[in-house]
């Protein structure tokens, strides 16, 4: 499969800004910096748009806007949470109000696939559509589903996001997991293991084309996932095999970029990973979540593309692994090559 | 179609049944499982009519092998999935490579709606173990954990159709050799926050729905779990009992013309119905019955009604909704309507839509309200759902 | 009608107008402010909030929201008829 574009509305301006200023945040979560939305939505319509919408939609926007499509042939979205602002909307009125004088408009903006719904609204898009919410696996759910598609020739284009939201409450009830550190500096995260990562939030779109076009970022050449692997080297072994499937080996990957989020627990099982290759990592950018991988994808898209990395002076990669785990029991490993 | 994907076991619970079986003596004998609320607690109770799988959490959990404060939908999937594995009589399982993949929209919503009240309070209040399955994935995970299922396991939500689409996703993954068997299908719980949600739409019906009646009230809301159990022609070639019914065709197409509402005309009904046969490669004549998505509601019978006079032009095959049997089950509806289809197949049973008494006055048609016993070799069936998200599956007997 | 105006906006996040923009007659539905039927929906939550007046079904809505002044109307009925009964 081959990536067109990819666009994101995420706690960092732009792939350009990694290179001259990405933005930290202090304290336990990053959050997004968001466009000025009326610019992707009529404002008839963001009216009834919660944020996280907004999100996926200027994403989708932008992305289709990039590649020079109008219409793709399907619509497939990832998210863990899915309409967190709306689902709190509705539950706590039901709960103040003792299940009366409650929101219908939050009600129906709660269910998962609004994201991927309103985006065939606005694109007038009659074709297949489809949203996957399987924590850390939603978004390399829906790359697959699209890729099954192209191998059935239903589609030859395929728009495909990652989005999850961050909500006081939210943050309030998974904060209390444990899961982040007290007082996180975000750009260095991953520098400084500590115990506990920082939440983000992001929205990542993606139009994927069966076929090479004059402009492409890069090419998906795989994309596997492994839930609760029994072993340590089942992964490692799963690569070698993803590795081998593609007629090449260790020695052919020009770069790594890793999930590591900073948690020292979460990141001692990337240490298994350590080559004698350049790595990097994504989550100092976009903070930790189910879908964080959509941005590792842009990030790793755009790095192909423009043959430059940030942090990494004079690296100019034609083979990535993007290799990710989310709490330790979903994994996903994505090959890419530039084109 | 080129590698056909078989059907060798089903497994359901509604509020019709506890298991296939129970499910078939009731669709025989035109017992419907509407009543009082029973087990949820709502201010609605006495007032609404809902079709409650008839047994408390712990009768479940029983059941299912579960710890009883797990969330009713890990519990009703848990026992639905179980069912279609064990239906499947595949021997050998684990030299093949299996992947489960369900579909709800409520995920742990039913423990999570009890938690909040403590938490708005007080942000450090309420159990954490009611919340921490609260993800719809979650619920997915308890379920392929209790079956061990392990190569493959996701879960998809676009409302009211989300079980046929992970149907399909698992034939897609059959014929493309990623996996050799799938359980596909879904769950849906009845919760306060679902039952609150469709009360607030003014689409609950106060009495026993009537779908496609031209005086039908709205919807009841159900909840259940279905699922198929789709194997390659490889493993089909290792069972005892040879499948009887294949899925030969689907499609999911997008009515793109209002968060909720459907197309008058029902321009998404249409083209999923549309593409399910061409993907299939039948004809309209060739469909022996239509499992109708029907939820009662004046805009999915109009929209679903009208788009099939204007695809089946004249050449009407039988049809009913077993919604007014089974309640609408949300996210459920298209893996239990799977089911009940490929049971029509191999029992040669055209299902009756009960309590139907005055003929649509848009529609040129009636759907069946008696049981009938026939030959059937292809069923098609609908599942429309919110944010215009519309499937067609259609199953057909294997000759 | 004001204070119901400024209440609609409020209902119906119309960020971007003000009470002054909303004429009397104006149509709420299709033309003129252009809702919907979702927006229906949050206008009867409004009326049972604000004045504590339900509406039997959703279609009773279309004839009472035609515009500010008919719902105005039916508001000020609705309390008569209320009060009278008690």
């Amino acid at each position: 499969m081959y990536i067109r574009s990819a666009a994101a509305v995420s706690p960092q301006a732009s792939f350009e800004a990694l290179f001259t200023g990405a933005a930290g945040y202090q304290g336990e979560q990053l959050s997004c910096i968001e466009p000025d939305y009326t610019s992707y939505i009529d404002p008839k319509l963001i009216r009834r748009m919660s944020r996280i919408i907004k999100m996926g939609t200027a994403a989708a926007v932008e992305s289709l806007k990039a590649a020079g499509l109008e219409q793709p042939d399907a619509i497939i979205t990832g998210t863990a949470y899915g309409c967190l602002a709306d689902t709190d909307a509705f539950l706590s009125r039901l709960v103040e109000f003792k299940e009366e004088l409650l929101s219908p408009t939050a009600f129906i903006q709660s269910t998962h696939n609004t994201v991927a719904g309103q985006i065939a609204l606005l694109l007038k898009c009659h074709r297949h559509n489809n949203t996957f919410v399987h924590k850390g696996f939603s978004f390399e759910s829906a790359l697959l589903e699209a890729r099954t598609m192209m191998g059935e020739n239903e589609i030859t284009t395929a728009l495909v996001g990652g989005v999850d939201e961050i909500i006081p409450a939210s943050h309030a009830l998974l904060r209390r997991f444990g899961l982040y550190r007290a007082n996180g500096n975000s750009l260095r995260l991953v520098d400084e293991p500590a115990k506990g990562t920082m939440a983000g939030e992001g929205a990542a779109f993606f139009v994927l084309d069966a076929q090479p076009s004059g402009d492409s970022l890069a090419r998906l050449d795989a994309v596997q996932t492994w839930y609760k692997p029994a072993a340590a080297n089942v992964v490692a072994e799963g690569i070698n095999a993803l590795l081998a499937e593609q007629g090449i080996e260790w020695k052919d990957i020009d770069l790594i970029v890793t999930g590591r989020n900073g948690d020292a627990g979460d990141d001692t099982l990337y240490d298994l990973f350590k080559k004698d290759i350049p790595e990097t990592s994504f989550k100092q950018y976009c903070g930790e979540y189910p879908t964080a991988t959509a941005f590792g994808l842009w990030l790793t898209s755009h790095i192909l593309h423009q043959q430059r990395v940030p942090g990494v002076e004079g690296l100019k990669p034609r083979r990535i692994l993007l290799y990710n785990h989310y709490q330790q029991t979903h994994h996903a490993a994505y090959l890419l090559s530039a084109c | 179609m080129s590698a056909p994907v078989y059907i060798s076991g089903t497994g359901v619970i509604t509020a019709i049944g506890n298991d296939t079986a129970t499910n078939l003596d009731a669709l025989r004998s035109g017992s419907a499982g509407m009543g009082p609320i029973r087990w949820l607690e709502t201010r609605h109770q006495g007032q609404l009519p809902v079709a409650e799988v008839k047994s408390s959490n712990e009768m479940l959990a029983e059941k299912a092998g579960l710890p009883a404060h797990f969330s009713r939908t890990s519990l009703l999937s848990t026992i639905a999935a179980k069912e279609a594995l064990q239906n499947a009589g595949i021997p050998d399982l684990e030299k093949w490579r299996t992947g489960f993949l369900s579909a709800n929209t409520v995920g742990g919503m039913d423990k999570t709606e009890n938690f909040y009240p403590a938490f708005l309070q007080n942000p450090a209040a309420g159990r954490l173990r009611e919340v921490v399955h609260h993800e719809c994935g979650a619920a997915t995970e308890i379920t392929a954990d209790a079956l061990g299922i392990q190569h493959y396991v996701t879960t998809i939500s676009t409302a009211c159709s989300s079980s046929a689409n992970s149907i399909f996703f698992a034939a897609r993954m059959i014929r493309q050799g990623l996996l050799d068997i799938a359980v596909a299908g879904g769950v849906d719980a009845l919760t306060r926050f679902t039952l609150n949600g469709f009360n607030t739409l003014m689409i609950l019906d106060s009495q026993f729905c009537q779908p496609f009646d031209e005086n039908r009230r709205g919807l009841n809301l159900g909840e259940g779990a279905g699922y198929v159990v789709l194997v390659s022609e490889k493993v089909a070639a290792t069972l005892a009992n040879k499948p009887e019914v294949q899925l030969s065709g689907w499609c999911n197409a997008n009515d793109a013309y209002h968060q909720t509402a459907s197309s008058p005309d029902g321009t998404g009904s249409y083209l999923a119905m549309q593409g399910a046969l061409k993907k299939s490669g039948l004809k309209p004549c060739d469909i022996d019955y239509i499992n109708l998505h029907g939820t009662g509601t004046q805009n999915n019978d109009v929209a679903e009604g009208t788009a099939i006079s204007k695809l089946f032009a004249e050449a009407y095959p039988p049809m009913s909704s077993t919604k007014s049997f089974t309640g609408h089950t949300l996210g459920a509806s298209g893996g239990i309507e799977a089911v009940f289809s490929v049971l029509s197949i191999q029992q040669g049973l055209i299902y009756p839509n009960l309590r139907w008494e005055t003929q649509m006055k848009e529609l040129p048609f009636a759907p069946v309200t008696t049981l009938q016993e026939k030959k059937v070799e292809h069923v098609l069936s609908n599942s429309f759902g919110f944010g215009g998200n519309c499937s067609s599956l259609i199953f057909s007997r294997i000759n | 009608m004001q204070t119901l105006k400024e209440q609609i906006i409020r209902q119906l996040n119309l960020n971007d107008k003000k009470p002054e923009d909303i004429g009397n007659d104006d149509p709420l539905f299709v033309e003129g402010l252009g809702l919907d039927s979702i927006d229906a929906l949050e206008l009867i939550v409004l009326l049972q909030q604000e004045y504590k007046i339900k509406l039997a079904n959703a279609e009773e809505g279309q004839t009472v929201f035609r515009s500010i002044r008919t719902m105005a109307q039916y508001i000020t009925d609705r309390q008569a008829q209320d009060a009278a009964a008690n």
